[in-house]
């Protein structure tokens, strides 16, 4: 028999397995990024970083909600440029990283690029699709045209595959996932939070400083799966889910969907660390108890079911 | 879930701190050391030790007037409600028969329950209650009622007990006394020089560390300090986490943008 595969390649960004942490989630601490890929992580994802530092929101910014959590942190980050050390002290230690990113504008989006690609990251992931900091600096992931713009942007000046991150608070995520490959996208992250928010009865106002937040944990993987299966429908391109991913069967049904990787937050509440190693063995466990020899095996199987 | 919690007492400590005293299950079920989050409707989110935890019954905070939100909270009256998520994070270990607890400023809020759990457990630890000055001295009465002449007062001024910081009084206790353990809580300077003089002794410590806490349940990373979660991973580390995390503990800790800046108190 075979030596089982868990390696995934994601448009040329080769990975020991198929897990990774979703931005926003602890990466805003090389070190933290480091424990993320000593729990079994194939790859690290920073911080969305922009193109200054900011303190985002005030708190209240998460709260807890049925089958999941509702945050707006407001993307805290101390700027790229200042990120760039942490991203080449993770590369020393031999640790891929994605660096996720946004702008306010098409040119921020360009410039950060740049600089993120100049220091080296693995990958690169445009996240145009923060549902919480709109007021401040739109989405530009909610139309085609922008989303085809930013990528085009982004591409012209990165040298490592780039991702785009899309939302799923539109009325065509297909549509939108089209234009990111119209503007050169090397792969898609579907999905980022789904926008929603939480008010307190006894209180009589909405809990959350920003008023909405986005939406992670189990309740958004039934959306994500959707989203994942339709774009996979829709593009030529590697798709990365991400969305209520809190155990190996949960990626499993997302790499049916098309998937090639997966991306896991909210999960590390209550998983901790370890989470990604368990989904790693969880997986293996899988493809060897239905005879297949790697991930590639298993990506879309589902569609051709259906 | 968010909870709404009535303030059913407030007992001013000193001029500018109060004990606001509150009914809440979850609560009343904390261990010693654990937080709660605290949000003023209207106005911001923030951590605060459970200074007093009492299985069925009330619950407290300690607060002082150091911000916005901390003003309002300790203008705070008998009826007014606030918003508790928790209680969050890993509390103290209660361990050893010879523990030295060491307080400066507020953070005799998180180490009165402490104590109390020590009492408990049939042991009396010896308590360093140090403030500024002698009107800060926060619990003095429940303390010494608790521990009678194990609780040593210290004050920077000189106003009252011992003159010096709470750590100057620790190294002169360590080297008097024979603790087996020591707890800190207090001025991260404070505490840090705890530390290294208990290292030197080999005295194992708990320390309950402070940083930027954002989501308290280890997601957003805004409390790192190293590789752990000051959330989730603490507040309260002991020694071996401390060793690791020395280059930071005292140092140095992240601004709310995720910056590196210098801990200054």
């Amino acid at each position: 028999m075979s030596q089982l595969s868990l390696s995934v390649d994601i448009a040329g960004l080769r990975l020991r397995n198929p897990t990774m942490n979703a931005a926003g989630v602890l990466g805003i601490s090389a070190s933290l990024l480091k424990r993320v890929y000593e729990g079994g992580a194939g790859a690290v994802v920073t911080k969305s970083l922009g193109p200054a530092p900011r303190s985002g929101h005030f708190n209240p910014t998460m709260v807890i909600v049925e089958g999941g959590v509702l945050n707006a942190m407001g993307l805290p980050n101390p700027g790229a440029e200042y990120f760039v050390s942490a991203i080449k002290a993770l590369r020393a230690e031999g640790v891929p990283v994605v660096a996720s990113f946004f702008g306010a504008s098409i040119e921020d989006f360009r410039d950060v690029a740049e600089l993120l690609s100049e220091a080296g990251a693995d990958a690169l992931e445009v996240n145009v699709s923060c549902p919480n900091v709109q007021e401040e600096l739109g989405m530009l992931g909610a139309d085609c045209l922008n989303t085809e713009k930013v990528t085009a942007a982004v591409k012209e000046v990165s040298k490592p595959p780039v991702f785009v991150k899309l939302s799923p608070n539109v009325t065509d995520i297909a549509e939108i996932a089209k234009a990111a490959e119209m503007g050169g996208a090397d792969a898609i992250t579907a999905v980022n939070t789904l926008k929603g928010m939480a008010i307190d009865a006894d209180f009589k106002r909405p809990i959350l400083t920003n008023v909405t937040g986005g939406l992670s944990g189990p309740a958004l993987k039934s959306v994500a799966l959707r989203c994942v299966w339709d774009i996979v429908q829709a593009v030529d391109l590697p798709v990365v889910g991400c969305g209520g991913v809190a155990n190996w069967r949960d990626a499993v049904e997302f790499m049916l969907a098309g998937a090639s990787a997966v991306e896991v937050g909210t999960a590390i509440r209550e998983r901790g660390f370890g989470v990604y190693k368990e989904i790693t063995t969880g997986i293996e466990g899988y493809l060897e108890a239905n005879g297949f020899g790697s991930i590639k095996d298993i990506v879309g199987l589902a569609q051709e079911a259906a | 879930m968010m909870r709404a919690a009535v303030i059913t007492r407030v007992l001013r400590m000193a001029p500018d701190m109060v004990t606001l005293y509150f009914e809440d299950e979850e609560c009343s079920k904390a261990s010693p050391g654990q937080y709660a989050m605290i949000w003023i409707p209207g106005g911001e989110e923030i951590p605060m030790s459970l200074s007093t935890i009492n299985p069925g019954g009330e619950s407290s905070l300690t607060v002082r007037d150091v911000g916005e939100a901390t003003k309002t909270l300790c203008d705070m009256k008998e009826g007014d409600k606030v918003g508790v998520r928790g209680p969050f994070g890993r509390g103290y270990t209660v361990s050893g028969d010879s523990p030295l607890l060491v307080a400066g400023g507020t953070g005799v809020a998180s180490l009165a329950p402490l104590a109390e759990a020590f009492v408990e457990r049939g042991v009396k630890p010896t308590f360093i209650l140090g403030a500024k000055t002698e009107s800060d001295l926060a619990f003095r009465d429940r303390l010494e009622n608790l521990l009678g002449d194990s609780v040593v007062l210290a004050t920077d001024d000189g106003s009252c007990g011992f003159e010096g910081f709470s750590s100057q009084c620790a190294v002169k206790l360590m080297d008097e006394g024979s603790p087996d353990i020591i707890y800190t809580c207090g001025p991260e300077l404070m505490m840090v020089s705890v530390f290294d003089e208990a290292e030197s002794r080999g005295i194992p410590v708990q320390a309950s560390l402070e940083r930027y806490i954002k989501c308290a349940h280890g997601l957003c990373g805004s409390c790192a300090i190293g590789p752990y979660r000051v959330c989730m991973d603490g507040p309260v580390f002991d020694s071996e986490k401390l060793r690791e995390v020395r280059e930071d503990f005292g140092s140095r800790k992240m601004d709310p943008t995720g910056k590196i800046v210098g801990v200054d108190h």
